[in-house]
């Protein structure tokens, strides 16, 4: 790979893709902890203790 | 229809093995190719006996599939005590060379069993363990039977004739010498194979789910399906010398070659043996327990942290080599920040026991997976702790990283493996409950004073050897040769093959238990086993 082929990658990564991954990052989080999602949260977590011995029918 | 196609492909594959292994150039090639011709044989024979046979009723979509699962719980058993027995052996070599014996020098050598033992216990162990509780644990948290219907068996007869072609290999020679990526190339392309098959099995699960959220212990094993796809593929690029050999060459090379390798490396703890043991945790602690995990929205902060920061870690790997400082840095300064998801996983974990700690007491399955979390907030401190450059200048190279690495394997990856047989094998057998929980106990206790005797002579005797090689004397020579640093190992070396014949010791009373459990402990009753029944498979 040519010397230019790296140093266009590595600028893109220390810049605008390190940019983007932090801001998805920091937005999973906001989302996670976003007001109001207490009730999802509950419900996902209790999933485990539902459907132990044969699927769900429709 | 199907079964003509199927008998094409498995006449051409069992020819063209018995091609390959006339051709062969090596020793491993070859027996990899017998093996390949017997297995493609025997299938063709079984696919031309059920040939336009009345097909079986379709199994409905109203029961799990558990045969796989099944065969899952066993396989892990067995290439546990296998994995646990070279490694115990291998342990005492180091101790007594002697036991590389003179007329297995080429085979049963202490080189030739090493990536034997690690392969065991990570990939044939640890690998069995995930895929056998990945299906169970996704069909149960998606309601949904598990989608393709045979391909979950092809990925487990798959993935096992996968170890078998890996260990083989190892004796014989054939390896591309890539630690944990031994196998040579027509090895990795066919777990290359498997492990797509894998993805889509469980993807399709997933997608078929008769429950609005994904539980996160899906989001762990997923994460895990995939990454180790990607690491796998892109760790073994690699141009065969022919294709009637095992021999490769590898196609990065150089200082790019070990930054791959050691991206590889490090990740395959991060997502296979720490990601994807994480799905286990999510599902089996709070099962046991019967509470939910601790905080679900931790959980999720967890998940997305430890994916992020786990991939840049693996440079730290490389301090002191022709790796840029500032990659090396890089991999140091994230592995310290992964710190900090690592300690809330483990507290979302020990925290899902709060107002429930008296099954501490009671509960020796319980007991097992709460100190399997114990380990993983252990050696995920110690962990960042010898990446730091300084530290890692006394601990690289030495017994201090075997010890690491063993109360991170024994600790967390094998406890929690045997806290989910425990609580599998009774539910996949319609049995009221484990045969004995006092062997449990026994297990337990055998398995801990193991891996404290592990990894405390490995802690003595890795940085004494490191302060060995680095003292100089006063007019800067170095005061120990390296013969010097090995004999005075000896009575550590020593200690640790004790410390592993304790802990196979307590994997072999499992499998008795297990194997009672089976055979022994009391059926359910007949309505609860109703609700359990087993389609035939």
């Amino acid at each position: 790979m040519g010397h230019e082929t790296y140093n266009a990658l590595r600028h893109f990564a220390d810049s605008w893709g390190l940019l983007a991954m932090f801001v998805f990052f920091i937005g999973v989080i906001v989302w996670a902890l976003r007001p109001g999602s207490r009730k999802t949260h509950q419900d996902a977590a209790t999933v485990l203790f539902r459907n132990e011995d044969k699927p769900a029918q429709d | 229809m199907i079964n003509y196609i199927k008998l094409i492909v498995l006449g051409v594959v069992a020819v063209f093995a018995l091609v390959a292994a006339n051709y062969a150039r090596d020793a491993a090639y070859m027996v990899h190719a017998i093996i390949i011709f017997l297995v493609t044989a025997g299938l063709f024979l079984w696919t031309l006996r059920s040939t336009d046979e009345p097909v079986p009723a379709k199994v409905l979509e109203t029961s799990y599939m558990d045969g796989v699962v099944r065969a899952g719980v066993i396989a892990t058993a067995f290439w546990g005590v296998v994995g646990f027995a070279a490694g115990t052996f291998i342990a005492a070599q180091l101790a007594f060379p002697v036991l590389n014996f003179d007329w297995a020098q080429g085979y049963m050598n202490f080189g030739r069993l090493r990536p034997l033992h690690t392969s065991a216990v990570i990939f044939a162990f640890g690998g069995n363990a995930l895929i056998a509780t990945s299906f169970y644990v996704v069909q149960r948290t998606s309601a949904a039977r598990l989608w393709g219907g045979n391909a979950a068996w092809f990925v487990f007869w798959g993935y096992n004739l996968f170890i078998v072609l890996a260990a083989t290999g190892y004796l014989l020679g054939g390896t591309q010498s890539k630690e944990y990526a031994e196998p040579e190339w027509h090895v990795d392309l066919w777990l290359t194979i498997v492990w797509l098959v894998y993805l889509a099995v469980f993807v399709g699960t997933i997608v078929k789910r008769k429950e609005p959220h994904i539980y996160v212990a899906n989001w762990f094993y997923l994460s895990f399906i995939i990454t180790v796809a990607l690491l796998h593929v892109f760790n073994n690029l690699s141009i065969p010398v022919s294709i009637w050999g095992s021999k490769s060459v590898q196609v990065f090379s150089g200082v790019q070659d070990a930054m791959t390798q050691w991206w590889y490396g490090h990740n395959a703890v991060g997502f296979f043996l720490t990601a994807g043991f994480l799905g286990m945790m999510y599902y089996f602690v709070p099962k046991q327990a019967e509470r939910p995990v601790f905080s679900y929205k931790l959980s999720i902060v967890h998940f997305w942290a430890l994916i992020f920061i786990y991939i840049w870690a693996g440079p730290h790997h490389l301090h002191y080599t022709a790796l840029p400082d500032w990659a090396s840095t890089l991999g140091m300064v994230f592995s310290i920040i992964l710190w900090m998801p690592s300690w809330g996983g483990m507290i979302n974990g020990l925290m899902t026991l709060s107002g429930a700690w008296d099954k501490l007491r009671t509960d020796p399955i319980m007991r097992m997976l709460v100190i399997s979390v114990g380990f993983y907030g252990m050696s995920t401190f110690e962990g960042p702790m010898m990446s730091i450059r300084a530290v890692n200048s006394l601990s690289h190279y030495t017994d201090w990283t075997i010890g690491h690495v063993h109360s991170g394997a024994l600790g967390w990856n094998g406890m929690i493996t045997f806290g989910a047989l425990y609580f599998l094998t009774p539910k996949l057998w319609n049995r009221e409950r484990i045969y004995s929980l006092s062997l449990v106990s026994w297990h337990f206790w055998l398995a801990t004073i193991g891996i404290v005797l592990y990894a405390a002579s490995m802690w003595v005797t890795g940085i004494m050897e490191g302060l060995m090689w680095r003292e100089v004397d006063a007019n800067g020579f170095l005061v120990n040769s390296f013969a010097d640093t090995v004999s005075a190992k000896f009575p550590m070396y020593v200690v640790r093959a004790l410390g592993g014949g304790l802990y196979i010791t307590g994997a072999i009373i499992m499998c008795y238990n297990l194997w009672m459990t089976v055979k022994r402990s009391p059926a359910l009753e007949a309505s609860a086993a109703a609700a359990h029944a087993t389609p035939a498979e």
